[in-house]
């Protein structure tokens, strides 16, 4: 299969391990994985902050970047892009009065998935030959629970790979607190709300805090490492994308 | 022709400072925290349960829904229809534009009687247009009966949950207040019976001697001219049917068109709100009738805003609301700063997307303004809400209309910022040499590869979160070479 890759901006700038191993595992499963370049920015910071007309352009780049890729599914590893991809591309169309732009937008987010629910669901594979000696806790971010409904599937995915130990996170579903734009607006309820989510990673006694979001990840890993907690945050792609090291023989 | 949108609401809607500012001042009130926390997570787990019991949860969902969206598209129609089935059985019915014309209606109608004095039921709507405030600069008593009103009111203190008025005082606190307020009660302990029992006595002889009484409603039947009030304590049902008067005071958005409808609504109200099957003390009144409770019944049809809400379509859905509080105690926002620092007697996601628009806002400095931001935009409240209201959707246009409704003027920072990055982001060669201009960063990294420490703004978020430096090669920079010939 021929997969677009919608690495996400925060991911190329900031995150890059995310989403090359997102191309990674997707090669790794025998797919051909092309990076559409022309792709930058899907406008959820803008939309989220109520810059819609701003957004517009970027919508429109995104719809025509991936209209263009020659590819059956675009995958991201990440539940907010996708999600604003999927909920609101097409609202944005719509308000600058855009009906084209709006059905082009629907039909792209048809077509795009969140990297879990694209395993699961269109691939059909929960175990995806990872190898990962570690104690790991998962967030399962917002978006992906409550705009993707991607339910348990990353939890699928994590329970099937060998060598970890994946434990509970005591009130996995609350938000961790980053809400874009909201981190900064509103910083000390954000800090708040981080707390509890640092307090509850830290009583789970993971070693690793994997999440399917690297923004969630940039601030809850913000967190831990301000407080020297010994915690660090992995993007779920690279746990899927780790491989047991190949046995020297002889 | 012009369109009437009605007037702005007025009264107990807005607060002094911006959200940020009231939520920074609750977040170091540690008491508070602890007791929001604990009671928010309480409920929580209650109503989950109480919510999975219902198969067809989901299909009540959709029909609260749907009904609520028939009422918004006909309101008029059925405002006037309940008015004439309230007239038809002996009741008054009076409209109130906003808060003040509705605390004089209800004032003259409190004159008439001679009385100085009422009794209260727990209402939303009567919070919402000061009318305690009003009725005690008239000279007029007004006491609340609903036992966390009541602790609200003797503590002088203001509600901070739709539902639970005091879910910010723990029972140490409430038995202080007692103690201080009610001296009759003698020496309290913190059991809640005995508080209870306290509050019991204190009110009985209210209920006794009463000859008017005020409540809100949860909702009015437009076809037979019935009011509902949903209550857990008794206390309601005794205002409702001892004083000679009743004034009720309702949004006019209450109204549901058959008797029928509200099937569907005392199964979603009771399980959202206080995680019950049903509903302890349910009252239905249709006017009046000789010899069996009040002789007289005023209903006061309160708009103060709503039309305005009405108008639009998107925000509109807000409308919907049964007040039941399921959002409330669901969000991690509120659940941090309790209800105070919304500054409106509507709190939490809800009274986010209600407040701005019941009011309309100012500018951005108007304290409203800043409540359409006051949330993560995590999405718990969309789905514990029983008529499905998508706050965060709603969240989210009401921050449009605010950023658009100061286009034109001089641009603040934060424009500044998101046109630039917009800019930035509009083609793919501008965004590589903004990723390029990023790598700067790592400039300014400490030896943990960490940035620690960033000028305004970006201090909101290093003072309590590092960065890490941005990498040394860009995932395009990493594609390039590594993929080169077949990028597309």
């Amino acid at each position: 299969m021929r997969i677009a890759l919608f690495a996400t901006c925060l991911a190329d700038a900031m995150f890059p391990q995310a989403a090359i191993a997102t191309v990674t595992l997707l090669e790794r499963l025998g797919h051909e994985v092309v990076f559409p370049p022309k792709q930058t920015c899907c406008g959820q910071m803008h939309i989220n902050t109520g810059y819609l007309v701003e957004a517009t352009g970027l919508v429109r780049n995104h719809v025509e970047v991936f209209e263009n890729a020659g590819c059956d599914y675009a995958v991201a590893p990440s539940g907010s892009c996708v999600g604003s991809v999927r909920h609101q591309h097409a609202m944005v169309a719509r308000r600058a009065g855009d009906e084209g732009l709006a059905r082009r937008a629907e039909a792209i987010a048809s077509r795009t998935y969140e990297l879990s629910e694209f395993l699961v669901d269109v691939l059909d594979v929960r175990d995806v030959g990872a190898y990962y000696p570690h104690r790991v806790t998962y967030h399962p971010t917002c978006h992906s629970l409550r705009m993707l409904r991607v339910g348990d599937k990353p939890l699928e995915l994590l329970r099937h790979v060998r060598g970890m130990t994946l434990v509970e996170l005591p009130s996995a579903d609350s938000c961790c607190g980053f809400g874009g734009t909201f981190a900064i607006k509103n910083s000390d309820t954000s800090t708040a709300m981080l707390a509890d989510k640092m307090t509850n990673v830290i009583e789970s006694g993971a070693e690793v805090c994997s999440a399917g979001d690297s923004s969630c990840l940039m601030h809850i890993g913000g967190g831990l490492g301000r407080i020297r907690s010994g915690v660090r945050t992995v993007h779920l792609a690279e746990i899927l994308a780790a491989t047991e090291p190949a046995v020297v023989t002889r | 022709m012009t369109t009437f949108l009605g007037v702005p609401g007025t009264g107990n809607l807005r607060g002094t400072e911006s959200f940020p500012r009231a939520a920074r001042h609750a977040l170091t009130d540690t008491q508070m925290r602890r007791n929001v926390g604990h009671a928010t997570r309480t409920i929580r787990t209650k109503r989950l349960a109480a919510v999975s019991e219902c198969d067809d949860w989901e299909q009540l969902r959709l029909a609260g829904s749907a009904l609520k969206q028939d009422v918004m598209s006909r309101l008029p129609e059925l405002l006037e229809q309940l008015e004439a089935n309230v007239v038809a059985r002996g009741g008054v019915v009076h409209w109130a534009r906003d808060a003040d014309e509705a605390n004089r209606i209800v004032t003259d109608l409190i004159r008439a009687t001679g009385s100085d004095e009422v009794v209260k039921v727990k209402s939303m709507a009567t919070q919402e247009i000061g009318l305690n405030e009003h009725l005690e600069r008239e000279g007029i008593a007004a006491i609340e009966t609903d036992l966390a009103e009541l602790i609200v009111q003797l503590g002088h203190d203001k509600p901070s949950h739709i539902l639970v008025p005091a879910i910010h005082r723990n029972r140490a606190e409430i038995r202080e207040i007692f103690m201080r307020e009610m001296p009759e009660a003698g020496e309290l302990t913190d059991e809640p019976r005995v508080l209870a029992m306290a509050a019991r006595t204190h009110l009985r002889r209210k209920f006794l001697t009463a000859r008017v009484a005020v409540s809100g409603a949860n909702f009015g039947v437009a076809d037979t001219g019935t009011l509902t009030v949903v209550e857990s304590e008794g206390n309601g049902r005794m205002c409702l049917t001892l004083p000679e008067t009743l004034i009720t005071v309702m949004g006019i958005e209450k109204v549901v068109p058959t008797f029928t409808d509200l099937d569907v609504f005392m199964q979603l109200l009771p399980r959202s709100s206080t995680a019950e099957r049903m509903n302890p003390y349910t009252s239905m009144w249709t006017g009046v009738h000789e010899g069996d409770g009040p002789r007289e019944f005023h209903l006061v049809l309160l708009d103060n805003g709503r039309t305005r809400v009405l108008a639009d379509e998107v925000g509109r859905a807000a409308l919907h609301c049964i007040r039941c509080s399921a959002c409330l105690n669901v969000c991690p926002v509120y659940e941090r700063t309790g209800g105070h620092a919304y500054g409106s007697v509507y709190p939490g996601p809800i009274g986010a997307i209600l407040s701005p628009q019941l009011t309309g806002t100012h500018g951005h400095d108007d304290p409203n303004a800043s409540l359409p931001y006051a949330s993560s935009l995590c999405g718990a409240c969309f789905d514990a809400c029983p008529v499905r209201i998508d706050i965060p959707s709603i969240l989210v246009h009401l921050r449009a209309e605010q950023v658009d409704s100061e286009r034109g003027g001089l641009p603040s920072g934060q424009d500044l910022a998101m046109k630039g990055a917009a800019w930035a982001m509009g083609s793919a060669k501008r965004f590589s040499l903004a990723e390029k201009a990023l790598g700067a960063g790592r400039l300014v990294a400490n030896k943990d590869h960490k940035i620690t420490t960033l000028p305004w703004p970006g201090s909101k978020w290093t003072s309590a979160r590092d960065i890490p430096e941005p990498p040394k090669e860009t995932f395009r920079q990493w594609w390039t070479r590594n993929h080169q010939g077949d990028a597309r």
